[in-house]
């Protein structure tokens, strides 16, 4: 049986800030309950200000101020051991990262110490999480990696701003596997890169993945990608999950109105048939909609999407869906 | 033939460095296309490939090095200064639209800013039905956008007034800078609807800019191909895209995610590693990834060729 290697339980993180002394409440993650595998990719859709990367990083356990997990659990399993988020104190964080989890945020093809030559950042990073003797260890390290993810042994030399937004992302992301993590997380890796640099870094990341036979979560808006990298889809929107299946069912079968749209939308080469977008603007997160989040925008709407939020309904054994329409009357 | 703008050999050169160590880049390379009026005209190609480059010196914000820019029979030079140029009926949007507006500004103020520069009414009231009905023209009201601040729309929202504002002065071409790469997925599709709306309404030109050949191929009459300052292929989107002849072209085609569980990627994908070299080669500047790469690619450029109606810049087509 597939081991289930991060499991989040009815999570909620919501965003509590102070608004000129009123107390705004923004619910980026809610309810949200999760099984992610080993050794497959997963895949988390939906549109910006839906929740998405607030949900990862409840995963990366980089919850600070003002962001809070209000409710639910994330539950980790490290050496075959359930491990609660809430438990781990600060020391309990640091040994997981790198080594059992790793995140690379978005935008981190600008994390690099814009002074130091690569090599130097890859010195620094295996010295202060890995015992080595020495600092040419650690580069004897770093360079057996860069020739086996077949990447050129020069950017070792070279400061970041020489390299191009697709190598550094590709640096990026070798650095997160390094220390062979069981779970990557990615944030938008392939967003603002250009297409052709964007194949290779999906490429590069079912390279490692299947080197290492570990779990990738990977984020992104775009469906096209998703396509091509992922195992599973879970498609978020306004906080929740609202839609998951396997890629391929995802694709063929989509029940939620929302992932129709999101399939339907999007232009085909060879096809003109007008396309729609999803009609209205996504909710602001601090005032949802009563019921269902979707149901303003929706054109099955029902009268009971105003008032009630559908549960999850199994439709297939890796096939669940919240949503009115599907599966009338029974209980899900 | 009738053509709302002609670019012909438009050649654009940086330089950059120090005195003592000055390199010359060349963004746009000999480059030359048309648009003829009521037709969207794509320009695409990957980041760096000069796209951007052309559409500023299109809206006269770079002196091109050399070329000639020709707008409705006029060069820049017949023009009596750069605003008459712009006012003669090119407008531009741009990538992101939260940068477009000061957030401490209303957005109303850039229209009625637009209405008094182009002397386009003569009273208040006069210029608040002119704005409206521009903005009805996006799906927007002057009702639900006065007095508002940038960041009471959405990026997608954001986009569509800055449509409507450049749709005042009744544009005849429409320069679009990447305008639905920072629009979400989900909203991207009504953008581009909108850009076909208009062409229909008006008979609007738009020269189209993008990385994105998907929505290129919806919306497009023609395309344009860059790479490394070249314009590789040029032709219908159902020649270019459906069948591209330019190996790059054809790289670019099928490295494009797409959202379909029968065309997966296959292949592996070669990358630059040194994108700057690209830009010093003296042959084709694909030469060095191309899998159809010949001797004569490494030193000699080759000629645009006309292959079955569509113009190619490869020797693989060469006599």
């Amino acid at each position: 049986m597939t081991k289930i290697i991060l499991r989040t339980e009815e999570l909620q993180t919501f965003y509590i800030l102070d608004v000129q002394g009123k107390q705004k409440v923004v619910k980026a993650v809610n309810e949200v309950s999760l099984d992610i595998r080993e050794n497959e990719i997963y895949g988390i859709a939906g549109e910006s200000g839906c929740g998405k990367s607030t949900l990862l990083k409840a995963f990366a356990i980089a919850i600070e101020p003002p962001l809070r997990q209000v409710g639910g659990k994330i539950i980790y399993l490290v050496d075959g051991e359930e491990v609660d988020s809430a438990t781990l104190d600060a020391e309990g964080v640091r040994e997981l990262r790198w080594k059992f989890l790793s995140y690379v945020p978005q935008g981190s093809m600008s994390v690099f110490n814009p002074v130091l030559k690569l090599k130097e950042t890859y010195q620094d990073f295996i010295t202060s999480h890995v015992e080595v003797r020495s600092r040419d260890e650690a580069l004897k390290m770093a360079k057996e990696q860069i020739i086996e993810l077949g990447l050129p042994l020069n950017i070792l030399d070279a400061y970041p701003h020489q390299l191009s937004g697709g190598m550094r992302q590709r640096v990026t992301i070798a650095l997160a596997a390094l220390l062979r993590p069981r779970i990557i997380i990615a944030d938008e890796p392939t967003t603002a890169l250009d297409v052709v640099v964007q194949r290779g870094v999906v490429q590069m990341l079912k390279e490692i993945q299947s080197r290492l036979e570990n779990t990738i979560i990977l984020v992104t808006h775009d469906m096209g990608v998703h396509v091509n990298a992922a195992d599973r889809i879970g498609i978020m929107y306004a906080g929740k999950i609202v839609e998951e299946a396997p890629t391929d069912v995802i694709f063929s079968n989509p029940q939620h109105p929302y992932t129709q749209y999101l399939i339907d939308s999007l232009p085909r080469f060879g096809d003109k048939t007008p396309r729609e977008s999803v009609p209205g603007s996504p909710p602001s997160l601090s005032e949802l909609p009563p019921g269902c989040p979707f149901h303003p925008r929706c054109p099955h709407v029902l009268d009971r999407c105003r008032e009630e939020m559908p549960d999850h309904i199994q439709l297939d054994i890796d096939h669940r869906v919240a949503c009115w329409l599907v599966g009338e009357g029974e209980n899900g | 033939m009738d053509k709302i703008l002609e670019i012909d050999n438009l050649t654009k050169v940086f330089s950059m460095g120090s005195i003592t160590s000055r390199e010359r880049l060349t963004a746009t390379d000999n480059i030359s296309f048309y648009i003829k009026p009521g037709e969207i005209f794509a320009l695409a190609g990957e980041s760096g490939c000069g796209k951007t480059t052309t559409a500023k010196m299109v809206l006269g914000f770079e002196e091109p090095t050399s070329g000639t820019i020709v707008h409705k029979g006029k060069t820049e030079e017949h023009a009596q200064s750069k605003k008459v140029w712009l006012t003669e009926g090119v407008q531009a949007i741009f990538q992101d639209p939260f940068g477009t507006f000061n957030p401490l500004r209303t957005v109303d103020r850039y229209f009625f800013e637009t209405v008094r520069n182009y002397k386009l009414a003569s009273s208040r009231d006069e210029a608040i039905d002119l704005i409206d009905l521009k903005l009805k023209a996006v799906g927007l009201s002057f009702a639900e956008f006065s007095g508002k601040y940038p960041s009471e729309f959405s990026g997608g929202q954001l986009q569509r007034i800055s449509i409507a504002r450049a749709l005042l002065t009744d544009p005849v071409l429409l320069i679009a800078d990447e305008p639905v790469s920072m629009v979400d997925a989900s909203l991207r599709m009504s953008i581009v609807n909108l850009f076909k709306d208009l062409r229909e309404e008006f008979g609007m030109s738009v020269l189209y800019i993008t990385h994105d050949l998907a929505t290129a191929y919806y919306m497009c009459d023609r395309i344009a191909v860059m790479f490394r300052g070249n314009i590789v292929e040029i032709g219908t989107v159902e020649k270019v895209l459906m069948e591209p002849k330019h190996p790059y072209t054809k790289l670019l085609r099928d490295s494009i995610p797409e959202p379909d569980t029968d065309r997966r990627w296959t292949e592996k994908v070669v990358l630059s590693d040194l994108e700057h070299e690209e830009y010093q080669r003296t042959g084709c500047k694909f030469a060095g990834r191309c899998p159809e790469v010949m001797d004569v690619c490494r030193s000699v450029m080759p000629q645009d060729l006309d292959v079955d109606g569509v113009l190619v810049k490869c020797h693989l087509f060469a006599e």
